[in-house]
């Protein structure tokens, strides 16, 4: 008898109790359902929070001015005046080969102004390569050119925030609002982006020429900024970019062998770890889970097996009656066994998908389903249908074929 | 000449209790082809144990077991199978029939297992025993639709469906009501004329008159034959 046939026996054995069946693969369909929906929601979790990461800028590395103790007073990141707008422009025309795009950033508190509404926010002198570090996109308008930037033309971008307290309803592209009671006039209106991983309402701001905020709005003779903002060809270069960029500046600042870096460098792998380790631990506690929910559904199949072969118990006698070997009865109930827990697997991946495709639907969660984890829980259904399968099968196969045939 | 069946000095002897029961004690007896015998005796005459070891469904404790001129006796339960499968047909007092499986798919059980026939001719076959034991209309039947003289035969056509040589019954009237177990008798009369051997269990005198050979058990011994004189 060919694995065919019994195959084809093992399946008709399977059909001809369909209740049975179908409540011993109920261990193993809710068991796989429960893993392939908590992982397509936990994995979809995780890639939004990778996707917020990284929209706070592409391949982005941030570069600020040392926190420099002055006297008594110690600084905040980005307080020292060591940094300049030179400085962003010799990194960038020096290491062209790692750096996409660099734009100095200075910052200040202002005060808006149009017609009779106020609003108070942080204004972002920046170069005009700010949007493609920090993917802005643009509603309406027009970012600031370069030659406003050279000539620091008194132009500014906002966000809708800003848009939605000072002009309402409003168009506000090519109107004038004033800034610390200089008029400013508005070129581009930027596309939101929301609330930040810490909150922050990012719409709730205002961008101009750094040239202009220095000069204009800081109104600082010093030519200092309050951080880099720069972004990578590749994240796979960022060891070498870093070791470049700082080498760069201290030859730029005169800094001796003993002397400390008067800047610190940033970047957005530190958060990505932080946020791999804790996806990390998520998987393993999944996994454990998901192991202990497949032994339940395991030990299930073993004990339908373990009363379906005692029931069956003269079905096997006339089985071996008529010609069946040990080895034909035991790969037939192991084969009822493992197609019970695949096609559970299966059940279990199909209600699995379509439950956190609900869940994702009624709560507005991002799903990530995974093949490879869909493939990992049909195969290891598979593995705990032969493992928990093999006992009853064998103990069926031991069976003499007159106590079968006498059992009462 | 070698016989069909030949046993000599045979013994099953079961230890399990404190006084060791010998159900066959030193039993030898030989059929040829072709014979119909009827193995008769009280319950506890070991006229069952001796059916299940010449179907080779039990195993003695010694004595030899020719079976076709090849010895059977302390073959291995996989050789065993083989040999049931191919040369050996039951019919049993309960049937025996998988519940919800048509009865055509139970005569072809035993070729599923010897995997000899392709399926339409394993298909084609089983029809032609159904209709040879006169259930020709009743192919996609379950047992549960078919009453209990027909039940028995799809057990009979099932126990023909290898062609083999010999044919076992275990009490194969003892569920039957007397109209069936008559009609189950003519029809065993018939492949006897045929050629197949068949050995039966039974206590039944009527039953038994079928036989052309009467083998009479007493505790573990055979006491009379009809055929030949039987060992002592």
């Amino acid at each position: 008898m060919s694995i065919a046939m019994i195959f084809k026996v093992a399946v008709l054995a399977i059909f001809r109790n369909k209740t049975r069946s179908l409540l011993t693969c109920l261990g193993i369909i809710f068991g796989i359902a429960a893993v392939i929906a908590v992982l397509a929601i936990g994995k979809g979790a995780s890639a939004m929070m990778v996707a917020e990461i990284s929209q706070m800028g592409n391949n982005l590395v941030m570069v600020f001015p040392e926190r420099r103790p002055a006297g008594a007073v110690h600084q905040g990141l980005g307080g020292g005046q060591n940094m300049t707008a030179e400085d962003v422009l010799a990194i960038k025309n020096e290491l062209s080969h790692l750096i996409a795009y660099a734009s100095p950033q200075v910052n200040a508190a202002s005060q808006l102004m149009y017609q009779n509404k106020n609003w108070s926010t942080r204004v972002q002198g920046v170069s005009t390569e700010f949007p493609d570090i920090k993917n802005w996109t643009l509603r309406d308008g027009r970012f600031f050119s370069e030659q406003e930037e050279r000539r620091a033309a008194r132009v500014c971008v906002i966000g809708t925030s800003v848009a939605n307290n000072l002009f309402g309803d409003e168009d506000a592209v090519g109107k004038t609002m004033r800034i610390n009671n200089m008029a400013f006039k508005v070129v581009g209106l930027l596309n939101s982006k929301g609330a930040n991983n810490w909150g922050d309402d990012q719409d709730d701001t205002v961008m101009a020429p750094y040239t202009t905020v220095s000069r204009v709005l800081q109104g600082s003779s010093f030519k200092s900024i309050n951080m880099m903002n720069l972004s990578l060809h590749d994240m796979n270069d960022l060891d070498e970019a870093k070791r470049e960029i700082s080498a760069l500046l201290r030859q730029r600042h005169k800094l001796a062998d003993y002397q400390d870096d008067d800047f610190e460098t940033r970047d957005t792998t530190e958060i990505m770890n932080t946020i791999g380790s804790v996806t990390g631990l998520m998987t393993v506690l999944l996994t454990v889970v998901a192991a202990i929910s497949l032994l339940v559904g395991g030990i299930g199949i073993m004990n339908i097996m373990l009363v379906s072969v005692t029931e069956r118990i003269k079905e096997i006698g006339l089985r071996m009656a008529i010609g069946a070997t040990p080895f034909m009865i035991l790969a037939q109930f192991l084969l009822e066994a493992i197609v019970l827990a695949t096609v559970g697997g299966l059940l279990g991946v199909a209600l699995g998908v379509g439950v956190a495709r609900l869940i994702g639907a009624i709560k507005h969660w991002p799903i990530v389903i995974e093949v490879s984890s869909a493939l990992f829980s049909f195969g290891f259904s598979a593995f705990v249908g032969v493992f928990f399968g093999f006992y009853p099968a064998y103990r069926a196969s031991k069976l003499n074929p007159i106590d079968c045939l006498r059992y009462e | 000449m070698s016989h069909l069946i030949e046993i000599r000095d045979l013994y099953k002897i079961y230890a399990q209790s404190a006084e060791p029961v010998h159900a066959l004690d030193g039993v030898s007896v030989s059929i040829d082809k072709g014979e119909f015998v009827a193995i008769m005796g009280a319950s506890g005459s070991g006229k069952s144990t001796m059916l299940n070891i010449l179907g080779c469904l039990d195993t003695p404790t010694s004595g030899t077991y020719l079976l076709d001129g090849v010895e059977v006796a302390g073959r291995s339960r996989k050789e065993l199978a083989h040999i049931r499968n191919g040369k050996l047909g039951f019919v049993f007092q309960n049937f025996n029939l998988l519940p919800r499986t048509t009865a055509i798919e139970n005569v072809e059980l035993p070729d599923l297992y010897m995997g000899r026939l392709t399926r339409r001719a394993r298909r084609r076959r089983a029809l032609e025993l159904l209709k040879r034991v006169g259930l020709g209309g009743r192919g996609t039947h379950t047992p549960a639709q078919l009453s209990g003289g027909q039940q028995q035969r799809v057990a009979i056509a099932r126990a023909l469906m290898n062609k083999p040589p010999v044919l076992f019954a275990d009490e194969p009237t003892g569920n039957l009501d007397t109209k069936s177990s008559i009609e189950i008798m003519e029809l065993f009369t018939e492949l006897s004329k045929e050629g197949i051997t068949i050995v039966m269990v039974t206590h039944e005198d009527d039953i038994a008159a079928y036989a052309t050979r009467h083998l009479l058990m007493k505790d573990g011994h055979l006491v009379s034959d009809d055929g030949r004189t039987a060992a002592p």
